[in-house]
């Protein structure tokens, strides 16, 4: 029980931190002035091609591909991995569990290897290419080493050492609903959910992100129509 | 050429250098002088308490521009941008690696601005801002020409000459700016354009060369300076009216209005397209600079505003003008924005207007330069791209051998002169042989393949560098020839207007 309400407790401090430092930064982010026009060209002239470009990005990382063929390979591997594994985990916070939810499981269940895979390559890459280990810092090396944490000890209940989902299910539900049930204490789960704790609380203060960063960034998410529509904004819009 | 400067040798197949710590670390452009930086509104030396001016300026930056602030927290290190920099390759120091370029400064904002910095510095690489990292900040913030070829391969568009324009901004604050931007900005404020040319020098110039056209041509050409009520107010950098190649650009700009039956202008005022407080990242006097456009053609009672041959003045007049010295709603409705000259030309051409014979060109075998600032920070015409195809499309109305240089070094991928961003001073002369690596290897590819012999470019950095450069690497230094050049020759003038 001590565990539970520890666990408990931990979970709802991380969210805390998690959502009140990502709206922060959002906030931050739309509230900064961007006072001159300055998007990477050739740019879109209108808004639609502003969300194509935007689009492109964030689903198979445009200029990632353009700029590197194995960062890109080894990055979208893990990315389009996680973003399976994270639908699929939408089954312990959902009841009843949505119909597309059940219906991508099955990839769902091996999205884990591509997601693992990916951050591998990733991480590999650091040690080997003399240029990334250059600008690699130890946080650089740690965040690797921490989301492959979380995904082998996913993998290892996946398929491995199975843990009581339907127990599981009824502790987040619980704590969803205000009603703290049994969380079952096997020690993948533990060191699963420890770490996604950790995950949680960094996210807002690392450069994780990037993900909430991307649509903010001026040289993609500008329009090119300066010419016909006057931009002032911050400094520029002082007289 | 100075002797001690070597060229890197120019590979068949160019591969990502491995990297050599501390090539250039030795290398630092000459510092302003006090008179150089009190003109601009800077503290003449270094400042007693510099760290926390430094510090308290970051702030101030960051929180006035979501491109920093937005570029500090968001680059994940994933290395795509480690080999795009033409400095990178020409000198294998990791430090001008793009990321690591930021990195001199986010180590700092990360220390002071952010919970992990603060906390946990060995961690994140975060450090305080000391006279080690002043140094370094000053070195490799001068090794950016602020191209912005990082920025079209990051996830993020992470740009790094955002950065480096921040950087220079703070040393400037601080009391260590550059002498060659600082001094040459003193200048612009004081004479009107970057040479320090005075109006009547330039009067008597422009005859001069009004009189080397009709000796030439037999055609009274003009090039009229403050002549109220023109059409059209041409602002060009000031290298157009004495320095090869740029004049004979200038010439044919000429003889386009002359064609066209354009009345135009220059302005002695403004008589300066350039806009070094860009590099500086200075905003005070960004606008103070192009006030001066403003002014000088609400004076002159112009109806159009046309900029020469310039890659960053047309990045400040295509996209920061309006924002500047808008609304230009005293222009001809017809002509609402200022435009480039290679629009002008373009439409002129596609109209019909210019009588043109290629053959007077046949000697040239010509590849095109895209200059950064035309290619990545700007546009021509009315749609995306277009920055591209008009100078292309112009050279291939003018003349009949034209040849592309590789698709990874043209358009937005286009590698930098080695000279842009402030860079163009013989104190950083390593620097801009070596910079020029990428962009002289594909040149040589063309010249083998194709025979070319005729480097178009449209911008006057890109031109002074080249003719400097061009020599290091075995080529013939009037290779560099400017666009409009070309467009003059072609042009038959009708002797008898
Ligand atoms: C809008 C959503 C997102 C987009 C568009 C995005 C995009 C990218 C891109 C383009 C990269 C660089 C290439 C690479 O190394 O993979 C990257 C790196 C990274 N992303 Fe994301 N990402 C997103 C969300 C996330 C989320 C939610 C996480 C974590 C939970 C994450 C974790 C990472 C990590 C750790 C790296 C660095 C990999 C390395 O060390 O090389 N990303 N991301
Ligand atoms: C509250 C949050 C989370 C809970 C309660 C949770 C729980 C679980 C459980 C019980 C499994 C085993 C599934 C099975 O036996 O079929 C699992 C697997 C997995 N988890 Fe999590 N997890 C959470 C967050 C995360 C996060 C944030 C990540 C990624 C960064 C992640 C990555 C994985 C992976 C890769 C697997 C293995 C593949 C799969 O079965 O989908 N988990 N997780
Ligand atoms: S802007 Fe250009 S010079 Fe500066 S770091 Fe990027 S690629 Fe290099
Ligand atoms: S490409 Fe962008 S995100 Fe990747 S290391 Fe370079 S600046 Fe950082």
């Amino acid at each position: 029980m001590t565990l539970t309400v520890i666990f408990a407790i931990l979970f709802y401090l991380a969210t805390a931190l998690f959502s009140i430092g990502i709206i922060r930064k959002i906030v931050i982010y739309s509230k900064t002035p961007q006072p001159l026009k300055i998007p990477t060209t050739p740019a879109p002239t209108t808004k639609a091609g502003v969300v194509w470009r935007l689009t492109k990005e964030v689903t198979v990382f445009q200029s990632l591909f353009k700029a590197n063929k194995w960062i890109w390979v080894f990055g979208w591997l893990f990315h389009v991995g996680l973003l399976l594994v994270l639908l699929r985990h939408l089954r312990y916070f959902t009841e009843p569990v949505w119909f597309w939810v059940n219906w991508l499981q099955p990839f769902g269940k091996y999205a884990g290897f591509a997601m693992v895979a990916g951050l591998l390559g990733l991480w590999a890459r650091r040690f080997l290419v003399d240029r990334i280990r250059y600008i690699s810092s130890p946080s650089d090396h740690l965040m690797l080493l921490l989301l492959i944490a979380i995904g082998s000890s996913g993998l290892v209940m996946t398929f491995v050492s199975h843990t009581d989902i339907v127990a599981l299910k009824s502790f987040v539900m619980g704590m969803l609903y205000f009603d703290l049930q049994m969380l079952p204490s096997t020690v993948a789960l533990l060191i699963h959910l420890a770490l996604v704790i950790v995950l949680m609380v960094i996210f807002p203060i690392s450069k994780l992100l990037h993900a909430p960063g991307v649509f903010f960034s001026p040289t993609r998410n500008q329009v090119d129509d300066v010419r016909e529509h006057r931009h002032v904004s911050g400094w520029s819009a002082k007289p | 050429m100075a002797a001690d400067i070597q060229a890197p040798p120019l590979r068949e197949y160019p591969t990502i250098p491995v990297i050599v710590e501390n090539t250039m670390a030795d290398s630092k452009p000459y510092m302003a002088t006090p008179a150089h930086q009190e003109s601009l509104g800077y503290p003449g030396e270094l400042v007693d308490n510099w760290q926390d001016v430094a510090v308290k300026k970051l702030g101030e930056l960051v929180s006035g521009s979501r491109a920093l602030q937005v570029f500090l927290d968001t680059c994940v290190k994933c290395g795509a941008c480690t080999d795009k920099c033409h400095y990178y390759l020409g000198t294998q120091d990791p430090n001008n690696m793009p990321v690591a370029r930021q990195d001199l400064l986010r180590k700092v904002y990360r220390r002071y601005y952010t919970f992990a910095g603060k906390h946990f510095p060995k961690l994140v690489g975060a450090v305080d801002f000391d006279e080690e990292v002043r140094d370094q900040w000053y070195s490799y913030f001068h090794q950016c020409s602020q191209c912005r070829r990082c920025s079209v391969f990051c996830p993020y568009g992470i740009d790094t000459a955002e950065i480096s324009m921040a950087g220079r901004e703070i040393l400037d604050v601080i009391g260590v700016g550059q002498k060659y931007c600082n001094e040459i900005l003193g200048k612009v404020h004081v004479i009107g354009n970057n040479l320090g040319l005075p109006e009547p020098a330039l009067v008597n110039t422009l005859e001069g060369l009004e009189e080397d056209i009709k000796d030439d041509t037999g055609v009274d050409v003009r090039v009229p300076v403050d002549e109220k009520n023109a059409d059209v107010l041409l602002i060009t950098p000031s290298a157009d009216f004495f320095a090869e190649p740029h004049i004979d650009g200038l010439i044919g700009y000429a003889k386009v209005f002359h064609q066209a039956g354009i009345s135009w202008t220059l302005s002695s005022y403004a008589s300066e397209a350039a806009n070094f407080s860009m590099f500086i990242g200075s905003k005070d006097n960004l606008k103070k600079v192009a006030m001066r456009i403003r002014d000088a053609a609400l004076d002159l009672g112009v109806k159009r505003i046309v900029v020469g041959e310039c890659g960053h003045a047309w990045r400040v007049a295509y996209n920061f003008w309006n924002t500047l010295i808008g609304p230009f709603d005293f222009l001809d409705p017809r002509y609402p924005a200022p435009q480039h000259i290679c629009e002008v030309t373009y439409d002129l051409i596609q109209r019909g207007a210019l009588r043109l014979n290629k053959e007077a060109n046949d000697h040239r075998r010509i590849t095109f330069h895209d200059s950064c600032n035309v290619a990545r920070a700007s546009r021509m015409g009315n749609m995306p791209g277009g920055q591209f195809l008009i100078p292309r499309e112009i050279i291939k109305a003018c003349a009949n051998h034209f040849h592309d240089m590789s698709p990874e070094t043209i358009h937005e991928n286009t590698f930098c002169c080695g000279g842009g961003g402030g860079l163009l001073t013989d104190d950083l002369m390593k620097l801009r042989v070596r910079g020029a690596l990428p962009r002289m290897e594909a040149l040589a590819q063309v010249v083998q393949d194709n025979d070319v012999n005729t480097l178009i470019a449209i911008c006057a950095i890109c031109k002074t560098q080249f003719a400097k450069v061009l020599p290091y690497y075995k080529f013939q230094m009037d290779m560099i020839t400017s666009l409009h050049q070309i467009v003059g020759d072609a042009i038959e003038l009708d002797t008898t207007h």
